[in-house]
């Protein structure tokens, strides 16, 4: 596992203490050619950049995720700050869906998935027996890479959840949710005449805001997305990531995306996967303008993913 | 000669059309230069050398064995002198009865009057002739369809083609023999009704509230006397169907959604095979475990209670029918359930909704049109029922709610008014074609509906 | 903030509630799941307490002196004095010498009752095939009375009534203990036909039926299935034709089966003028039954055979029929064998369609030929189990874990043909 080109160590080890890499840049890519980014073996547990925070709100400390006998997370540690958007970014298969769906135990339903290590949510383990998934999923709302409105009225899905959590006693408290919810998502002014409306007759964007909506109908504290955009249109996508701007003030997001430019514009803080590997993490911008791990840049100057 | 000795002949002759136009084909290729040079290879030749010596002597044999009987008798009928010539189709079947009995040996002709006995010695000489004919003729028509085919054998002709149509005829034809099924169905069927609606009008038959087909054997009675009201055998069976369903449906629709919900892999895998066991059973089983344990023991039990109970009760037929299709309504709502994509699941539960809030609230109302198509095809399975009734549930013709009274069913009244000899022209007989009628329609309109319902729903989500 | 907070808070008391009802929920699934296990096994458990003891048949076993007096027959060969022989004479006279006390004529009379209503014919086939034995002694198997093997095997359940005096029951119970009246395996089920008596009543008859049947409908619906499957999927063009077909196939198998019989009876019975009862048309019109089956079940094996695989033979220029003849449908055979066994175990199993052409006739003799009359295990099953007699219940038991048997066989054949012989693309 250890082998690591001697080359690559080297010069990891220089860039993570921040030193210029005294090489031109041409020469440099020649190396990678010979030696394959995807050949690289990353050292388990390390990485580059930032993956610490003050006060956070996810801590995440040596995770590993196994399906059966295929390892699908190695060892990641990582801070969640409060109310920041941070984005996971990397080439497919690498983990970072998988790593996400921990966050409220989604994983749960797959029976020979495994997760060790310790992940805590305001300091209480998730994965703790005692811990109940039903409160967690309360808590830490999740909107998905399709959009999966339920096959019912509009209304009925954005009130799904308080219904069954009990959040509100009223009819009119319940209208208000709706309402509320579908007003943050930004689907009221199109939804309001037709809340009765089956949900699955909207369009792409609207079904995904409406699940955002869903979402924050159950007022969690924190909300996932699983490439949220992957399915849509480049109008409804921004529409999207306005959205996850505006809520950025009241929610910790975590979001999933194979679009580094959608990382670059709704994140603060950017996280890379590489086979099961947390490779770097650091401030978005830092991301994108001067990678540390050859990986990185490899990635997002477009060299494979 | 016989059908069934003339048809291994004709496959023989086939067999040898077979191997002749095989070696011709080689025959023929060989001063050519080898079997390249014919337009097809010699297995085609030759198969097509089969095919035209059996199939046009099989059509043959087959027209004539299935109306060879009907011809004769026709012919022996109008042999007999005008004053003796039957009035009625059950006379003619008993006069006919008789002169075949004769010609068999088994009755003895000294007590019977002559015209019999004269009817019985041309029977006799027609079958003579006819099988001597037929068998000729079966055979002549192979060998000549065998020489066109043997004649055909050249190099220019190409025999894949020919053989390969045919073969897709035959298919076609295949397929077709549904098509005809269920035209038999309702030509035979229909017929029938048609005649029974001549004797006893159709609004008596609809919607009359009695059943007693028993009174009308003799045929100046019928429509006076018989009745024919189909409404107790109607209420009887949408009775015990609806005590089925209340047993299955809740059985098969709850296990269906713990097997796919909860269970683990393996608990999956070993209780659905056993619980599509009860699917496999024959229904003649459930009907002796529905009359000589189920039965007895709840008419016991309301004993105890203070019930009475008749021993053949409805309640007995339905619980135990209600078991049998069990494994209906399970597996296709098991197939309706896991077809709901498991988005939705994770949508319900990244919200924090537990399983059964996940199965109540999202995945059941998303399935239930499927599960709705599964319950009719259930029902009318329940409706289409035999044996259980006919063994379990009883003959007379009650118009009742009541589960511990015995009831009769559609099913029940075809079986009985069938089994055994009947007269095929009384009203009594032609009454359970019209009953047969009335449970083909009923049970085709669930099915295709039900199947239209779970189409329409797989497209959903397809 | 503090909403979400607030509103964690009425989750999490709203918990304990939510936690109840899903325990509720599962319960209903495992009673559920339960309630459809135990009625098979209560189903199983039932058939087998009431039928194991129609695999025992009980016996007298007696020393017969066939003495030419007692008989009133001199010669055996001569046909004249057989109506007037007392064939059962010598029997009761054995009988009465194991039970010295039943002197008087009225009691011989009612020991005379302990045998069954054949047990002069034996006497008297033995006689006509060696005639020298007359007025020899000889020790000879009798099947008892229905009345006797029903005190002998069910004397203590509750469910069957006996119907023997108690001087009887003590008669019998003395030749129990000298081991004249004796139980044993009852070869005679798998050795004969039916009978009106249970004691001489076999099944072997309905399996030889039921077998003729089912070669006649596997004949027809096993080569006809497959042609119209491969039509369907390989050769149908997409129209309104094949479109009805296709529904019309679908409706075909959930029409109720008693309706295929009202077919046989009008089709092939009334227009056709075939004979009743006979296997010929009873496998006719199973076979119109199981055919549906077999083409959807040969339809979706066709479907699984990969496109590549037709690709590639047409690639080297094969036509249409023969890719589908070489590839395809050998491919897809393992497929449409368990399809079609499956079909066959569902005929086997059917009995109303039989009932109204007239299999359910009482038929002694066991069926030699396609044309011959002959009835099907699970109508002999319904014959027997609506009979009054009590011996018939067992035998019916017994008849049902006969055919249970052949139909576990055929889908283990089944299960083992697709888990064998199934390719995976």
């Amino acid at each position: 596992m250890n082998t690591m080109s001697p080359s690559i160590s080297a010069e990891a080890d220089m860039r993570s203490k921040g030193a210029a890499v005294p090489v031109p840049d041409g020469r440099r890519k020649d190396t990678l050619m010979e030696d394959k980014p995807e050949d690289t073996v990353i050292e388990e547990g390390k990485t580059v950049g930032k993956p610490f925070t003050a006060d956070p709100k996810f801590k995440l400390r040596n995770v590993d995720v196994s399906y059966g006998a295929d390892r699908a997370i190695k060892n990641i540690s990582l801070d969640i700050g409060r109310n920041e958007v941070i984005a996971f970014i990397g080439p497919s298969g690498c983990g970072k869906s998988t790593f996400l769906r921990c966050l409220n135990r989604m994983n749960d339903s797959i029976d020979i998935c495994r997760v060790k290590g310790s992940l805590e949510l305001d300091e209480q383990n998730i994965y703790d027996s005692k811990r109940d998934v039903v409160e967690l999923r309360a808590r830490v709302g999740m909107v998905f890479q399709k959009p999966n409105p339920f096959p019912k009225s509009i209304y009925d899905n954005v009130a799904y959840g308080p219904r069954i959590h009990g959040l509100a006693n009223r009819k009119s408290e319940l209208d208000d949710i709706v309402e509320n919810s579908l007003r943050k998502a930004g689907l009221w002014n199109e939804a309001k005449d037709r809340l009765d409306a089956m949900a699955t007759g909207m369009s792409g964007g609207q079904q995904q805001r409406l699940c955002i909506a869903r979402a924050i109908a159950v007022s969690p504290e924190v909300i996932l997305m699983d490439e949220p955009c992957s399915a849509l249109d480049p109008i409804a996508t921004a529409r999207v990531e306005e959205l996850i701007a505006e809520m950025s003030e009241s929610y910790t997001i975590v979001i999933v995306t194979h679009s580094m430019q959608q990382a670059a514009r709704v994140s603060n803080r950017t996280a890379y996967f590489h086979m099961g590997h947390l490779v770097e993490v650091n401030e978005t911008d830092t991301v994108f303008t001067s990678p540390q791990h050859p990986l990185t840049e490899s990635y997002i100057t477009g060299r494979f993913g | 000669m016989q059908t069934a000795n003339l048809l291994p002949l004709v496959l023989v002759l086939a067999v040898v059309a077979y191997g002749l136009a095989y070696m011709r084909s080689r025959a023929v290729a060989a001063p050519l230069g080898g079997i390249r040079n014919l337009k097809a290879l010699p297995f085609y030749y030759a198969a097509r050398a089969a095919l035209w010596c059996a199939i046009p002597a099989l059509i043959v044999l087959a027209v004539w064995a299935g109306f060879e009987d009907k011809v004769i008798q026709g012919i022996v009928i109008a042999s007999l002198p005008p004053d003796t010539w039957p009035e009625s189709a059950g006379q003619a079947s008993l006069i006919l009865s008789q002169i075949s009995n004769v010609a068999a040996g088994s009755l003895n002709p000294e007590f019977l009057p002559e015209h019999i006995t004269g009817a019985a010695s041309l029977l006799e000489a027609m079958q003579d002739k006819s099988g001597n004919f037929k068998a000729i003729l079966v055979v002549l028509i192979a060998v000549l369809g065998a020489t066109f085919a043997w004649t055909r054998v050249a190099p220019h002709i190409n025999a894949r083609k020919n053989v390969e149509t045919t073969l897709r005829r035959i298919f076609f034809v295949c397929a077709a023999l549904a098509v005809l099924t269920t035209a038999g169905i309702v030509f035979s069927v229909f017929l029938e009704t048609l005649r029974f609606f001549d004797r006893v009008p159709i609004t008596e038959f609809l919607f009359g509230t009695s059943w007693s087909p028993q009174t009308a054997l003799r045929i100046d009675q019928i429509g006076s006397e018989g009745a024919f009201g189909v409404i107790p055998l109607f209420t009887g069976t949408l009775l015990i169907s609806a005590i089925a369903l209340l047993v299955a449906v809740p059985v098969g629709l709850l296990s269906a959604i713990y097997l796919s919900e909860y269970a683990s892999k393996r608990m999956r895998s070993t209780v659905k095979p056993v619980l599509e066991m009860l699917a496999g059973i024959p229904t003649v089983v459930y009907g002796f475990f529905a009359a000589l344990t189920v039965a007895p023991f709840i008419r016991d039990l309301a004993a105890i209670v203070g019930l009475e109970a008749s021993s053949q009760s409805a309640l007995a037929a339905g619980l135990v029918m209600g078991i049998m299709i069990v494994p209906f309504v399970s597996s296709l709502s098991d197939d309706v359930i896991s077809a709901v994509p498991q988005t939705m699941r994770d949508g319900s539960l990244a919200l924090g909704a537990t399983q059964s809030e996940t199965m109540k609230k999202v995945i059941f109302p998303a399935a239930l049109p499927g599960i709705i198509g599964g319950i009719l095809l259930a029902a009318s399975r329940a409706i289409g029922e035999t044996m259980i009734v006919v063994m379990a549930a009883g003959l007379a013709a009650n118009l009742t709610a009541n589960p511990l009274d015995s009831v009769t069913t559609v099913t029940v009244q075809i079986a009985t008014l069938l089994v055994g000899d009947q007269e095929f022209d009384s009203a009594k007989t032609l009454s359970a074609f019209a009953l047969g009628m009335l449970l083909f329609i009923v049970t085709l309109l669930l099915n295709v509906l039900a199947l239209k319902i779970v189409r329409k729903y797989r497209e959903q989500y397809d | 903030m503090t909403d979400q907070r607030s509103q964690a808070e009425i989750v999490r008391k709203s918990l304990k509630r939510r936690y109840r009802t899903e325990r509720r929920f599962r319960l209903y699934g495992i009673l559920a799941i339960f309630i459809a296990l135990a009625s098979l096994f209560i189903l199983f458990a039932d058939i087998i307490s009431k039928g194991h003891t129609g695999f025992v048949k009980t016996t007298i076993t007696l020393d017969v002196t066939l003495d030419s007096g007692m008989m009133y027959l001199d010669d055996p060969t001569d046909l004249d004095q057989w109506s007037s022989a007392d064939f059962k004479a010598p029997i009761i006279a054995a009988l009465q010498a194991q039970v010295p006390q039943a002197a008087s004529a009225a009691e011989k009379r009612e020991l005379g009752r302990f045998l069954g209503t054949f047990a002069d014919s034996e006497i008297r086939d033995l006689l006509t095939k060696n005639p020298e034995l007359l007025n020899t002694t000889q020790t000879i198997e009798f099947p008892t009375h229905d009345r006797v093997s029903v005190y002998v095997k069910h004397a203590d359940n509750p469910q069957y009534s006996i119907k023997l005096s108690e001087q009887q029951q003590l008669w019998v119970d003395e030749l129990l203990q000298k081991g004249i009246i004796d139980t044993s395996f009852n070869d005679v089920l798998f050795s004969r036909g039916d009978s009106r008596e249970p004691a001489n009543a076999g099944v072997l008859g309905a399996i030889v039926g039921s077998l003729l049947t089912m070669l006649v409908t596997l004949a027809i619906s096993f080569p006809v299935g497959i042609a119209a499957a491969v039509y369907l999927e390989e050769f149908a063009p997409q129209n309104k034709l094949t479109d009805f077909i296709e529904v019309n196939i679908n409706n075909l198998a959930a029409v109720p089966s008693i309706i295929f019989g009202l077919l046989g009876l009008a089709v092939f019975i009334n227009l056709f003028g075939m004979p009743r009862s006979v296997p010929v048309v009873g496998g006719l019109v199973l076979a119109l039954m199981t055919l549906p089956t077999i083409i959807i079940s040969s339809r979706a094996a066709i479907k699984s055979v990969p496109p590549s695989i037709r690709e590639a033979a047409e690639g080297v220029g094969a036509s249409k029929m023969q890719v589908v003849l070489h590839h395809v449908v050998p491919l897809a055979m393992p497929g449409m064998l368990t399809g079609s066994i499956i079909g066959m175990a569902q005929a086997l199993g059917e009995t109303a369609p039989l009932l109204l052409i007239g299999m359910v006739a009482f038929i002694v003799d066991v069926p030699d030929g396609l044309f011959s009359s002959a009835t099907v295990l699970p109508v002999q099953i319904y014959l027997w189990a609506s009979s009054s007699e009590q011996g018939f219940v067992e035998l019916a038991s017994a008849a049902i874990m006969v055919l249970l048997t052949f139909m576990i066989i055929m889908n283990a054949l089944a299960i083992w043909l697709r888990k064998r012989l199934e390719r995976r693309w």
